[in-house]
């Protein structure tokens, strides 16, 4: 339980990382992302082009592998000779004529099941000599001196006579021929293991049932002259596949809402009023929870007061107030922090951020300022500021430290300016963010800059002596490196500052509370959604296709 | 037991029923809601009503306006109750004048009042009973634009009612055109968007798309409105594109894949349109298959049917479509007679065309002893699809030879044509006739046995040009080539008089194919002879009525064609040189400004003329008196006729001596 904890606040303080990889997929739209949103290709790559090395000799591939050419073979019975032209025109008619000079190559992935509707297209740019071309799909392994659709677990659709072949040498009429110019579309659903083929944007029905899974992409070309793009999603598609795929969602949505439940399962009324009950008393909403129980008649597992307590807690953290926060909690829950370093560490290292955001002081020293400041406001978000010369000065300093690449432990040695103290990865520029410039209240800034200095080398030594140290290491470097810039708000780590990352802190805490109190450390519906997403996963690993239409997001905004 | 509730219930309900004509509001009100409640939901209740008489009490307070508003209501609910009865309920309902006096109180009540949407619905209810009283609802330009007014604003209820009823009752051209002018159109239009997220209601497209479908169908104007009419951003095909696609309702997928098909089939979309060819043929093909339930693939059946019979490009199409072959045979193996008909349909059109497709068809597993069988179906219109399937597939000669001649589909065909069949069925059956007689029919003997030479001379005496056509069109198919004894069989049967009919028939193609049918007749040199030795007289009759008469040029050259052929016999020859008119006639014609003439006279001639044959310097002679000679020469001098030069030279050649 202690590791799942951890895994959240990882995901809570990992999210700006993601966030800004997505900022940079968006430039370049990924359309194969959007037709398969479930897929994830860390686990099971997308087929995006045909494979260099998993393809038969004869075979030439161009155009960022996407174009298969027939060029023969340098040896055996495919070889072109070198030849004069009447003579190559003699061996061009005869070349081709056998199965054996028949080759194949398959996509560098198999189909994902997480697709659920996997689809390609293949233009024939040209039909060659015979145009005897087949478009299917192979296992991994299956003999590439073949067309697909001859062999065990091979499929395809052959142009040269419109015929379906399902692993067997002799085909069944299965649709139209095709030659030069037309588009012949695979597509492949996963929730019913069947394979349909479209010609120039038309459906011509099932092919194939039962398939097995994992298979790939596979084209196969015999005569010479045989040329045929791809399309693997990246452009948009003749057929519209994305009717079918609304099809399969509405049909899939429909399967899960008349899903037959046993009795005492089914009482949606009560359950849903349990969820929404434990869900109010987890996150400490103490009155309206007091209000739905009397409403529905749902039991409080908790006393008042303690929900009480933790709300305030949870308010002081969201309100950035996390000094306060340890002290609250300290005070009420004592022993709690001490035997949880993990979580102690997490909060002060909020509470640097915080103090670098102006939100946080350390409560000791609170009273006396009465305003909570930050020590480097002055290079505040512009908006905020309505004195023009100071924002001049801002670009000033910004202009200085610019260039400073966040820190990253100890990098910076041969550089100019001087290492912080106790703080590794901190460079004196903080020193040159200090208020030396600004005669106002140059004291207290820099008192309060010292102070956050302080505190941040109280929270290295305090990692030093954590056992997750690759974890705490970044998360610490991440909160440091929001010194090296004179506007933090702005700068690539600025993600830290806003107030959406204080709620990852503020549910491990809850969490841990409610765990010492012998609680839950998750309410029931977070439970029953994590729950539900860890069984797509799932789903997807053993190739179940139905898990690529399961919108859970749209399941749960009903 | 049953006889004994229903007394107790006509007794206890006396009270209140006499209440009803009480001249006391409040007693009537009173005597109304119980009424009304006791009807709801009870056909027996109803019938028990309405057989006491209070229906035209109920109307008349229905429709006084003087009344309080609520009695009115009371009594219009009360009406709609009633006829959500029984088809008996609602004949009685439609005889004492309902439907009029609901019409008549939609002209006044105001809209968006509960009124009109309770009198909306009880005509919707009077109006979905077949045969509806579509008289009840006149073309009245006013009425109608009061109508589309409340299917664009009312509340969604009277909205949905209003757009059924019209669907109902737009049946003919007039109530097109009118509801067209009343802005029906975009009343529809308007219920044909689904706002995006929202779950598309049947109950609420299906009338609309109804609507829509009745008022374009194979009316070009009307088409062509909706075609230009548009609601918000989206013209009306823009708004069924979304509509037929796959993750609507079946229901409504269909009826806007149907809406689009009306409008193509009234000109307004080209066949290769993408709404077409992408929308509305991939639904239909797709809700042709197995997975869904019968009527739905019926309808679809019939609907492709409709899309694919006339163009070719459309045929190919659907042909490769979702495995519709597949599809449409196991629809005939469907028990429903609707199925069976749609199914059969769908193949007449897809085959209408295309030899590869009707090789397909035939192809597709067991479908040929399916529309033999579908020939013996008891339900006329599951017999007449089936022999349009039939005529479709007759067009390949392929098929005549093999298939037709395997599965004896004459057999069948015949005796539904010998058993007073219906019009159409008269028509489509004499068509695949025509086509199972060709030359090269296998069946065309043992048609002969079944008495096929006088079931096609009756067609003949038809009164309806295209069932004389193809009863002369099959006769003339099977004397082609034929044994003697078949053409003696034909000129007998058919008759001197009714050959002479028919070549003065109103239809040329008709005359056409008599002279065709005498050409094919006086074939051969024996036939020649032999028929001639026994009908000359009325054929060179035949012949000189064409030839004097005021005939197009093709009926013409076929009247000289025959002279050629007559002029091909041994014996014949000299019946057209005994006749001077013929040969005169011939002579004018050599010089006729119109080339084919003059190549059929020239064949005349060139037959009279030929040498080596018993009498043919006499013949020479004669012919060169009359002036043909010289006629052949001018021809050789023309350069108009160049293209004559040979023939005129071959013909010239005989005349060795003269020239």
């Amino acid at each position: 339980m202690k590791l799942r904890k951890s895994e959240m606040a990882a995901i809570g303080s990992g999210r700006g990382t993601m966030d800004s990889q997505n900022q940079v997929q968006s430039d370049t739209v990924d359309r194969l992302k959007l037709l398969y949103p479930n897929v994830n290709e860390e686990e099971t790559p997308l087929p995006r082009a045909w494979s260099t090395k998993d393809k038969f000799s004869y075979i030439g591939l161009s155009q960022n592998n996407l174009r298969v050419h027939y060029k023969g073979g340098t040896q055996g019975p495919g070889r072109r000779p070198h030849l004069p032209y009447l003579h190559l025109r003699l061996w061009m008619y005869r070349h081709g004529k056998t199965h054996r000079d028949a080759a194949s190559v398959r996509a560098t992935h198999p189909i994902p099941a997480a697709c659920g509707l996997y689809y390609f297209e293949v233009r024939i740019v040209s039909k060659g000599r015979d145009g005897y071309m087949g478009i299917g799909l192979s296992a991994h392994g299956v003999n590439m001196n073949r067309l697909p659709g001859w062999d065990k677990h091979s499929y395809g659709y052959h142009g040269d006579d419109g015929h379906s072949f399902c692993s067997s040498g002799t085909g069944q009429p299965y649709g139209p021929t095709f030659t030069t110019g037309d588009v012949i579309g695979c597509g492949v659903n996963l929730v019913d293991n069947t394979c349909f083929y479209t010609k120039n944007g038309h459906h011509l029905g099932i092919a194939f049932r039962g398939l097995p899974p994992n298979l790939y992409p596979t084209v196969g070309l015999q005569t010479p002259g045989e040329v045929v793009d791809t399309n693997f999603g990246q452009q948009p598609f003749v057929f519209d596949i994305e009717d079918m795929l609304k099809e399969l969602r509405a049909r899939t949505r429909v399967a899960i809402d008349e899903f037959p439940l046993p009795d005492e399962q089914g009482q949606w009324q009560q359950v849903l009023h349990r969820m929404v009950s434990t869900y109010l008393v987890h996150h400490g909403y103490c009155s309206t929870a007091q209000a739905f129980s009397r409403a529905t008649g749902q039991p409080i597992d908790e006393d008042i007061a303690s929900i009480k307590n933790r709300q305030r807690v949870s308010k002081l953290v969201l309100a950035g107030r996390v000094g306060e926060a340890v002290e609250t909690t300290r005070r009420l829950w004592p022993g709690l922090l001490e035997r949880d370093p993990d979580l102690l560490f997490l909060l002060k290292c909020r509470q640097f951020v915080e103090m670098v955001n102006g939100t946080d002081c350390e409560a000791s020293e609170d009273g006396a300022n009465g305003v909570a400041t930050s020590v480097i406001s002055h290079t505040g978000r512009p908006h905020k500021r309505s004195n023009g010369v100071a924002a001049d000065a801002a670009e000033e300093g910004g202009g200085r430290d610019v260039d400073m690449a966040p820190a990253a432990n100890g990098d910076h040695e041969d550089e100019a300016l001087p290492l912080v103290k106790g703080m590794p990865g901190v460079t004196a520029s903080v020193a040159a963010l200090l208020p030396d410039r600004f005669e106002a209240d140059a004291s207290s800034q820099r008192a309060s800059v010292e102070r956050m200095l302080a505190f941040g080398r109280e929270l290295y030594a305090m990692s030093q002596k954590l056992s997750q140290d690759l974890y705490h290491k970044s998360m610490l470097e991440d909160a440091f490196s929001l010194l090296a810039y004179s506007n933090p708000w702005d700068s690539p780590v600025g993600w830290q500052l806003e107030p959406v990352r204080r709620e990852a802190v503020c549910d491990a805490l809850n969490s841990a509370i409610l765990e010492s109190q012998g609680m839950q450390w998750s309410s029931p519906v977070e439970a029953c959604v994590s729950h539900a997403r860890s069984l797509l996963r799932r789903m997807s690993r053993a190739a179940l296709g139905a898990c690529a239409f399961a919108d859970l997001s749209a399941l749960l905004a009903r | 037991m049953q006889q004994f509730t229903v007394f107790m219930d006509i007794e206890s309900s006396r009270s209140y029923i006499d209440e009803l004509y009480s001249s006391d509001a409040v007693k009537v009100m009173e005597a109304l809601v119980t009424l009304k409640n006791s009807v709801i939901g009870s056909n027996r209740q109803k019938s028990s009503v309405i057989s006491q008489g209070v229906v035209p009490r109920l109307l008349q307070l229905m429709s006084e306006e003087s009344l309080d508003p609520n009695i009115r209501l009371e009594a219009t609910i009360t009406i709609g109750s009633l006829a959500k009865g029984t088809p008996e309920n609602i004949e009685s309902l439609i005889e004492k004048g309902t439907a009029t006096a609901l019409v008549e109180m939609l002209k006044t009540v105001p809209l968006g009042s509960k009124l009109a949407e309770a009198a909306l619905c009880a005509l919707r209810s009077i109006f979905s009973h077949k045969p509806a009283p579509v008289d009840a609802l006149p073309a009245d330009m006013r009425l109608l634009t009061r109508l589309t007014q409340i299917a664009r604003e009312d509340s969604q209820e009277a909205r949905t009612s209003v757009i059924r009823v019209l669907a109902v009752w737009c049946s003919g051209t007039v109530e097109q055109e009118a509801l067209t002018c009343a802005g029906a159109c975009s009343a529809a239009a308007a219920m044909l968007v689904v706002p995006p997220r929202s779950v598309p209601s049947p109950s609420r497209l299906v009338p609309a798309l109804e609507l829509l479908a009745a008022m374009c169908f194979k009316n070009p104007n009307v088409a062509q409105v909706a075609l230009n009419t548009r609601h918000g951003d989206k013209s009306i095909p823009e708004l069924l594109m979304c509509l037929v696609s796959r993750d609507k309702p079946l229901v409504v997928a269909l009826k806007a894949a149907k809406c689009l098909t009306f409008l193509q089939r009234a000109g307004a979309l080209p066949a290769d349109d993408s709404r077409i060819v992408f929308g509305a043929l991939p639904c239909l093909a797709r809700l042709c298959t197995k997975e869904n339930t019968e009527d739905i693939r019926a309808s679809a059946a019939e609907v492709l049917a409709y899309l694919t019979e006339v163009d070719t490009s459309l045929q190919r199409l659907a042909a490769i479509s979702n495995h519709l072959m597949s599809s449409l045979a196991d629809i005939v193996n469907c028990q429903s007679a609707a199925a069976k008909q749609g199914a059969f349909k769908c193949f007449a059109s897809l085959g209408a065309n295309d030899e590869d497709i009707r090789k397909m068809i035939i192809e597709t597993h067991g479908l040929m002893v399916h529309v033999v069988n579908g020939l013996n179906n008891p339900d006329p219109c599951v017999s007449l699809a089936a022999v349009r399937c039939l005529h479709s597939l007759s067009r390949s000669v392929q098929q005549l030879r093999t298939t037709f001649q395997d599965h004896a589909v004459w057999k069948p065909l015949m005796q539904l044509l010998n058993d007073s069949p219906g019009p159409e069925l008269l028509n489509v059956g004499s068509s695949t006739l025509c086509n199972l007689l060709l030359e090269f029919s296998p069946a065309k003997e043992p048609m002969l046995d079944q008495g096929a030479v006088e079931m096609l001379c009756n067609l003949t005496k038809m009164s309806d040009p295209a069932l004389r056509l193809n009863g002369i069109w099959a006769l003339m198919n099977m004397a082609f080539q034929a044994e003697q004894k078949v053409k003696q069989r034909i000129l007998c049967c058919l008759g001197t008089e009714q050959m002479f009919r028919l070549l003065g028939d109103s239809d040329t193609r008709v005359i056409m194919k008599m002279l065709g049918l005498l050409r094919n007749l006086l074939s051969t040199r024996q036939h020649i002879d032999a028929i001639m030795s026994e009908y000359s007289s009325q054929v060179m009759q035949a012949v000189i009525v064409v030839l004097e008469g005021s005939y197009p040029a093709e009926v013409k050259e076929q009247a000289l064609c025959i002279l050629g052929n007559i002029g091909d016999g041994e014996k014949s020859k000299d019946l057209i040189m005994a006749n001077e008119d013929v040969l005169r006639k011939l002579v004018d014609y050599l010089a006729h400004p119109e080339s084919k003439l003059q190549e059929a006279a020239l064949f005349v001639a060139g037959n009279l003329v030929w040498r080596g044959e018993a009498g043919a310097a006499a013949r020479q002679q004669r012919l060169a008196d009359l002036g043909v000679l010289r006629a052949l020469k001018l021809l050789r001098a023309s350069h108009h006729a160049a293209h004559l030069h040979d023939k005129v030279k071959t013909a010239l050649a005989q005349f060795n001596e003269f020239t």
